[in-house]
């Protein structure tokens, strides 16, 4: 088994997530390539590099390939997919837009959020929001998959793989990078978060927001939102955890003014320890949570983050 | 130049009785400065609000009698198709499905919601992904559509691929989980919802879109327009027509109910919260 990891970037940087996908790939087993493509990306390349369990990072720094747009990304993994049994990429944005391209190009299925291993061939899956897990058995000559960073833990970085170029390039006159607008922030990641304070309708306004900082603060959380906060302009579209959103796990997830709908559950219900803070004792969020306070957010959460 | 469009129309519309509403439509069409048609793919899924059941032996989920509906990225899509026609950027809306004989009604949803015509692609299979793009492909070829736009995700299997898997088969630039949309002349400018926040992209056209939840909010179909839907055009093909092999090589073996989470104490104040969370599950 040969097995190719796209290598997530974030502002040039190596992302977290990469060393998840990399744990995904060595319960498959085999060799274990990563592929980081880029502009500007040597560092990225030397992180990825002392990535635990990798034999070689191949880097593809070139112009076209800055911002990882679709086309050129595709047409790169087309060409150097030959050499591998598998290829796998983090169900990040980045991942679910590129690896779909690269498994219809080779004529075969792709399999997205992979969040267990069996064996080479047979994974697990969610479907419908997580409320079911597949085992799917793959028979393509290539397996192409997303994975579910929180399903895998992140190996170590005590590695030190070969580096080497690859001098493929792409032409891509279809597609254009006009602009990004990035959200700062001094906090950890929400899908690498140890602790994530989400906030829900219930927060009432984006400037209530503030009464999760001074708690996230204390705990060094990540903060995240429902859909209907982010819908109602409180918050950026990147803070919305759920099905179709970020995929969290972490250590502790406090729910407040959020109900339950399962669509956000899809996203939280696999962190350790659930917190719901809520106004009404029926919402359903209550049916997930380990500890549930029923009140109103607005007395809780300064008293809260004045007794951490 | 709107008024002019408008006067044109007035002016057809007087003509339709004897020229034939299609030979009419099609002098209107060269009279638009860019005709351009959208082509929408639509998916009936679960309604968003079931909570799905796993079959007793395993071997899939339980559908039966379970409420169906238009998956709600496809709405989108749907919505964002019918108002490029209502700016007037687009001259024709064209809704496309694969799947079960049933599968008519959100064809019939997606007609009723301001699409002018239909294709059902029929087949019992459970049709993944990759083969419901290879069939779009084929639609694409036929139809020769400025713009094609998808659901970011089906709620049923969330696989999330088959627009950018269209967009690698028909060659055509792809703007995933779009929040805006604007075409501009030959090109259109998606606005995506990445990881990191927001990010602009420029694609020629003719391009492949796919929606995210904050593109737009559907529309619910009149009543009247639900009548008027029951007579609008839907042809029905089969995978054979197009020549495309609907199974793939991806089989399911099981399917379980994940771990259930049990609900925990409702605790009375903040310092029992802390507390507990201290002493008792020792994240703090
Ligand atoms: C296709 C699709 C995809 C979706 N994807 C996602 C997703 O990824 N993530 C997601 O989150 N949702 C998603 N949703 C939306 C989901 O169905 C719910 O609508 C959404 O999660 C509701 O958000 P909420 O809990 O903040 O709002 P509400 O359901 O309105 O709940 C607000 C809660 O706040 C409480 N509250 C109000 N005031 C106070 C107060 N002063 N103090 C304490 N509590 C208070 C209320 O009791 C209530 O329980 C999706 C929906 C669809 C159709
Ligand atoms: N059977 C189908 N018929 C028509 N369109 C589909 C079908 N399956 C998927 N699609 C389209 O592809 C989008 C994404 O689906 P998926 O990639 O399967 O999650 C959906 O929102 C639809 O727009």
């Amino acid at each position: 088994m040969s097995i190719l990891v796209l290598a997530d970037l974030h502002e040039g940087q190596l992302a977290g997530a990469t060393a998840h996908v990399v744990a995904a790939a060595q319960a498959i087993g085999g060799d274990i390539d990563i592929l980081v493509a880029g502009e500007g990306v040597q560092a990225a390349a030397e992180a990825a590099a002392k990535l635990d369990g990798v034999s070689k990072v191949r880097v593809a720094d070139n112009a076209v390939y800055a911002h990882q747009l679709a086309e050129p990304m595709g047409a790169l993994l087309v060409e150097l997919a030959g050499d591998y049994t598998h290829v796998l990429a983090s169900a990040s944005t980045t991942g679910k837009n590129v690896l779909p391209r690269l498994a219809a190009l080779k004529d075969v299925s792709q399999l997205s959020d992979v969040l267990g291993v069996e064996s080479a061939d047979t994974f697990l899956r969610p479907i419908y929001a997580g409320n079911a897990i597949a085992t799917v058995k793959s028979d393509d000559t290539l397996k192409v998959i997303t994975i579910r960073t929180t399903g895998f833990d992140a190996v170590d970085a005590n590695g030190s793989a070969t580096i080497e170029t690859v001098d493929v390039v792409v032409e891509n006159s279809q597609s254009s990078f006009v602009k990004e607008e990035l959200a700062k922030s001094d906090r950890p990641e929400l899908g690498g978060a140890k602790v994530v304070i989400s906030g829900g309708r219930g927060m009432g306004n984006g400037e209530n927001f503030k009464l999760l900082d001074g708690i996230a603060d204390k705990l060094g959380a990540a903060i995240g939102a429902s859909r209907a906060a982010v819908d109602a302009g409180f918050v950026p579209n990147d803070m919305q955890v759920g099905q179709t959103g970020k995929i969290v796990a972490p250590d502790l997830y406090i729910a407040v003014g959020i109900s339950g709908a399962i669509q956000h559950l899809a996203g939280m219900k696999d962190s350790k320890v659930i917190v719901a803070i809520n106004k009404d004792d029926e919402a359903p969020i209550f049916q997930v949570a380990d500890y549930g306070l029923v009140g109103d957010l607005f007395e809780i959460l300064p008293e809260l983050e004045s007794k951490l | 130049m709107l008024r002019l469009k408008i006067f044109f129309k007035q002016f057809l519309a007087a003509g339709i009785r004897r020229a034939g509403a299609l030979q009419v439509n099609g002098f209107y069409y060269q009279l638009s400065e860019e005709p351009m048609k959208v082509l929408v793919a639509v998916k009936r899924v679960i309604d968003y609000n079931v909570k799905i059941r796993v079959k007793a032996d395993h071997s899939d989920v339980d559908l039966t009698n379970v409420k169906m509906a238009m998956n709600p990225f496809c709405e989108i899509a749907v919505e964002e198709a019918v108002r490029l026609k209502e700016k007037g950027v687009a001259t024709e809306v064209v809704a496309v499905t694969v799947g079960p004989k049933a599968a008519q009604e959100q064809l019939r949803t997606a007609l009723a919601l301001g699409a002018d015509r239909a294709i059902h692609i029929e087949t019992d299979e459970r049709a993944e992904s990759l083969a419901v793009a290879k069939l779009l492909a084929k639609v694409v070829e036929e139809e020769q559509p400025g713009l094609v736009i998808l659901g970011k995700q089906a709620i049923d299997t969330d696989n999330n691929q088959t627009g950018q898997m269209l967009a690698a088969l028909t060659g055509l630039p792809q703007g995933t989980f779009a929040s805006e949309v604007a075409v501009d002349g030959d090109k259109v400018n998606v606005t995506r919802e990445i990881d990191g926040g927001l990010q602009t992209i420029a694609l020629a056209l003719p391009a492949i879109v796919t929606t995210d939840l904050r593109l737009n909010e559907p529309r619910y179909a009149k009543l009247p327009d639900i009548m008027k839907a029951k007579k609008k055009p839907l042809d029905v093909k089969t995978p054979a027509d197009y020549g495309v092999e609907v199974a793939s090589k991806v089989s399911l073996l099981k399917v379980e109910s994940p771990a259930e989470r049990k609900g925990g104490v409702k605790v009375a104040s903040v310092d029992e919260l802390i507390d507990k969370l201290k002493n008792e599950a020792k994240v703090l």
